[in-house]
């Protein structure tokens, strides 16, 4: 019989034990018991859940070999002689038990903490019971002052409730931070409109018409308010442990020695619910650290814990706070700038000739350095690292990069030499920057450092970026390929930087895109304003507005395709598709479609497709505004503009959200106050959501943000980067987005609101355009000297009652797929 | 050698098709410095008659055509494929006479030569 393992408990720690284990030991046969209904999710980045990400998304579950995880079933009970584990339905035997149980949140003894409307805040479940409080109510008090604490603060905020902490410290973060550090937080914190109450704590909650009241400790000091978070720190789950006899701390906590082991020596315990030799540690570093001790272990091994580095980096409600090593220490120099509001502590040995620890707030750019110094020599001059000035050295290979997976410098620069080229490469293979992330940064640094140049060059015919060919374009006012490329490159080009700049040319708005030079540039679809297929024919997409179209229209679309022998296929942009066209009819489907008063709609095109939309207020008894009237404005506004890839949105008038805005480069979703507008949003190889950029803004903000969205994308970008790698890619991510194009802080969005406004002003139909031109219109024949000979290898087949292409049927029938039609199963039981 | 259009009528940087009396479809492309090219307009990889709508360029300084499908460049003096040394087309006689596109099978030009 193999080995039984249970573990209890599926955290962070918890879940990557499992990936540990598995990993070195595949042998034992594991069962997770785990309390939540939902297995382990990223608690480190709980806040995100208010910013818009789904607990789908923070999700860190994976199929693991061998491991059973038992969802919402907890241990109640152990008997540690015949060791069992008993959960309410079950009993799991095991030859080891680990216990990764984590902490529950503290709720200190006070009258009225059991009241509807106070919560804590450590589980997803906690977050939605918040969320669903906070529905039509206006304020909320947070009690507790620390990491926890803010990050419940940020939530508030987001759920767009007036904010008041509480602490009872002196000042805010006092674990982390001494008293100038927690002024500058502060005042930092106060900016934003929350308001801060330190030496401050409750000391007795009611219910008072409605709402609620918590008395302090101060005379004549309460506070009204509609809901409380109690976070104030955790404590240590250790309760199932305590009660079959293990021993427990003073100050709780399931003993263990550097090997994670308890007083039973078939048990061990990991992550927050372990004190280490008396000593628990509220981060999750520490736990992994533990985790993979524990895994060697059970493998075989004799890995002791290594020690912990208590090091933090984060950003809270925006305010980079960051603390490493030592918090104070013989030789401690400080610098405090309240009108940037930054402020620094360096710690070092008394001869001042090694750094010992320190914190920094306001500006944490020095932090990796500074931490991954920690034990050496001061990396720099103590004014620039202090001052926030630019500092440049080089870490030593020992210096510890990634603290969440305790990855060093050296062994980052070794997976580099291996052939690790960017940073999802360095990720994969060493963990470093897979946890909290702030190390991401410095992993790029590093990358620099091995000599990876990270090329952008669009082609071999060009070393410049598709962002460099832009700004030149822009600046110079070239305006034809030759030009460009006499001057910023070599050769004569090819498929990758004639499209590159056709687009680039577009954006500019420099006339038809099929005029003169720029004809020779166009990818085939492009220069055919078609989508070429399998076996050279085309489709042809009118533009259809946010899904809107009358009866006539839609009789049109159906005689054409019946005129010309057309496949049809309603997409999923609310159009439809039309299969099947031969090079020498497009000008005359298109001749009827612009007749009948459709556009191109640039389905060919690195260009906006469509604008989705629900119905809207004017028939949805839910809607909330006229999101169909929003989608074909935006539709008609972007219509034409080309980017570095296609773009897509989607506009849906409640935040049932049927038109799926957030899969959508930006989409908009609207509020009782107006409008919510999310962006990076993908569908494709790698699904992403988009991020909430704004909320509750009005038509005009909303349509003056994504004009500027759209232009900065499109001045910045890579050749075919869809906006959600662009994002990404952006340091500061979404926050330096909002800083760029909401609050101005780069002075271009006169600019950006200028290139938006020529676009709308020079935007004309393409296929009329061409319809209109005899010139153009000679270049769609199927052959240059018999223009009307269809070319006799395209050939057809009639699959479903319409035309495919001839092949098809063979094609689908290469892997046969039995499917379970009724008949067949009734032959089966027969 | 056949006549299929006036060279007026070509685009510098771009292709069109031509169909020969014996139904054989050749791609022409005339390039930026005005030199023309002539391969066979049959995507060997897709079996589609479209090499004529590809775009044109250099690959290292070699004339290539890129299939308008899946994106393989092939050389226009020699025709291989330079992403499948397996794969080539065939390369077609082409010139100007009086202001006219003449093209033909390689082996009649070699005939007549």
């Amino acid at each position: 019989m193999s080995k039984q393992l249970v573990v209890i408990g599926d955290g962070m720690v918890g879940r990557r034990f499992l990936e540990a284990v598995t990993q070195r030991d595949p042998s034992w046969e594991i069962t997770v018991l785990c309390e939540e209904p939902r297995p382990a999710y990223d608690r480190v980045r709980l806040s995100a859940f208010f910013d818009g990400v789904s607990a789908e998304e923070l999700s860190l579950a994976s199929d693991l070999p061998g491991v059973d995880v038992k969802l919402g079933e907890p241990a109640v009970s152990i008997a540690r002689t015949s060791k069992v584990v008993y959960t309410d339905s079950g009993e799991y035997p095991y030859d080891k038990l680990v216990f990764a149980t984590g902490s529950y949140a503290f709720v200190p003894p006070m009258e009225g903490a059991d009241l509807e409307g106070v919560f804590v805040y450590r589980t997803i479940d906690d977050l939605e019971a918040i969320k669903a409080h906070s529905e039509g109510r206006r304020h909320g008090v947070v009690i507790g002052g620390g990491l926890l604490g803010l990050e419940a603060a940020n939530a508030l905020t987001l759920l767009g409730l007036e904010t008041q902490i509480v602490e009872f410290a002196p000042w805010l973060m006092a674990r982390q931070l001494d008293e100038a550090g927690g002024g500058i937080l502060k005042q930092h914190i106060e900016k934003l409109g929350i308001t801060v109450d330190c030496a401050t704590g409750g000391s007795k909650i009611e219910a008072v018409d409605g709402r609620l009241r918590m008395e302090t400790n101060r005379e004549g000091v309460a506070f009204d308010t509609d809901l409380i978070i109690f976070a104030a720190g955790v404590r240590p789950r250790d309760q199932l442990a305590r009660e079959c006899g293990i021993e427990v701390g003073e100050r709780g906590g399931i003993i263990t020695d550097t090997s994670c082991q308890t007083s039973d020596p078939d048990v061990y315990a990991i992550g927050e619910v372990a004190a280490m030799e008396g000593m628990c540690f509220g981060l999750v570093a520490p736990g992994y650290s533990m985790a993979e001790v524990v895994a060697d272990r059970l493998a075989g091994g004799e890995a002791t814990f290594p020690g912990a580095d208590m090091s933090t980096k984060l950003k809270l409600l925006g305010v980079d706070v960051a603390q490493f090593g030592a918090f104070d220490g013989p030789l401690a120099t400080t610098y405090l700038d309240p009108v940037n509001g930054t402020y620094a502590k360096i710690v070092l040995s008394d001869d001042a000739t090694t750094l010992l620890g320190g914190m920094l707030v306001g500006n944490a750019e020095p932090y990796p350095l500074l931490r991954a110094s920690v034990g050496g020599k001061v990396p720099g001059t103590l004014a620039d690292l202090l001052g926030g000035g630019e500092v440049d050295a080089a870490l030593p290979d020992a210096a510890q990069v990634c603290s969440c997976n305790a990855v060093t410098k050296g062994e980052i620069m070794g997976a580099i030499h291996e052939g690790c080229h960017d940073v999802g490469a360095i990720k994969a293979c060493t963990k470093a920057g897979t946890s909290c992330g702030s190390c991401i940064p410095m992993l790029k640094q590093l990358l620099t450092e091995g000599g990876v140049e990270v090329s952008k060059a669009v082609c071999e015919h060009f070393t410049q970026s598709r962002a460099e060919l832009f700004d030149i374009v822009k600046v110079t006012g070239i305006t034809t390929f030759s030009e460009l490329i006499t001057r910023y490159g070599t050769g004569s080009g090819c498929d990758l930087c004639k499209p590159t700049a056709a687009s680039i040319l577009a954006s500019l708005s420099n006339g038809h895109i099929l005029e003169g030079e720029q004809a020779s540039l166009q990818d085939t679809n492009d220069h055919f304003l078609a989508n070429m297929q399998r076996n050279g024919t085309y489709s042809v997409v009118p533009r259809i507005p946010g899904g809107e179209i009358t009866p006539d229209k839609l009789i049109v679309i159906g005689q054409v395709a019946k005129e010309f022998d057309l496949y049809t296929k309603i997409t999923g942009g609310q159009r439809i598709d039309m299969f099947g066209a031969r090079v020498e009819d497009l000008p005359k489907i298109w001749r009827k479609l612009v007749d009948a008063g459709f556009e191109s709609g640039h389905a060919y095109g690195k260009a906006l497709r469509t604008v989705k939309s629900c119905v809207g207020t004017d028939w949805c008894r839910y809607g909330v505004q006229d999101s169909v009237k929003m989608a074909i404005d935006l539709e008609l506004r972007y219509r034409g503009l080309r980017s570095p890839h296609k773009l897509k949105s989607a506009v849906s008038g409640c935040a049932r959200e049927c038109a799926e805005a957030r899969g959508k480069d930006f989409g908009i979703i609207a509020t009782e106050q107006g409008w919510n507008l999310y962006v990076g949003g993908n569908g494709g190889f790698t699904p992403r959501h988009a991020d909430l950029l704004l909320s509750d803004v009005d038509s005009a903000t909303l349509v003056r943000t994504i004009d500027r969205f759209l232009m900065f994308y499109i001045s910045t970008a890579d050749r075919l980067q869809r906006t959600s790698k662009w994002v990404e890619a952006l340091e500061g991510g979404i926050d330096y987005l909002r800083e760029v194009i909401v609050d101005d802080r780069l002075g271009i969005c006169d600019e950006l609101d200028a290139l938006m406004e020529k676009h709308v002003a020079n935007y004309a139909d393409e296929w009329k355009g061409v319809i209109d031109d005899p010139e153009k219109l000679e270049r769609f024949v199927s052959f240059v000297n018999a223009p009307e000979a269809p070319d006799p290898k395209i050939e057809f087949e009639t699959v479903r009652g319409q035309k495919f292409p001839a092949g098809t049927t063979a094609r689908s029938h290469a892997a046969p797929i039995l499917l379970g039609t009724p008949s067949r199963l009734a032959s089966e039981r027969n | 050698m056949q006549t299929i259009c006036a060279f007026s009528r070509l685009i510098p940087g771009r292709g069109v098709a031509a169909l020969l009396g014996d139904g054989t479809q050749v791609a022409v492309f005339r390039l930026a410095d005005d030199s023309l090219y002539a391969v066979s307009n049959l995507d060997p990889f897709m079996d589609a008659n479209v090499i004529s709508r590809g775009l044109v360029g250099d690959r290292g300084g070699e004339p290539v055509v890129t299939s308008p499908l899946l994106k393989q460049a092939f050389s226009l003096k020699t025709g291989a494929c330079l992403d499948d040394e397996t794969v080539a087309l065939e390369v077609f006689a082409v010139e100007v006479l009086d202001g006219e596109v003449r093209v033909g099978a390689t082996s009649d030009v070699k005939a007549s030569a």
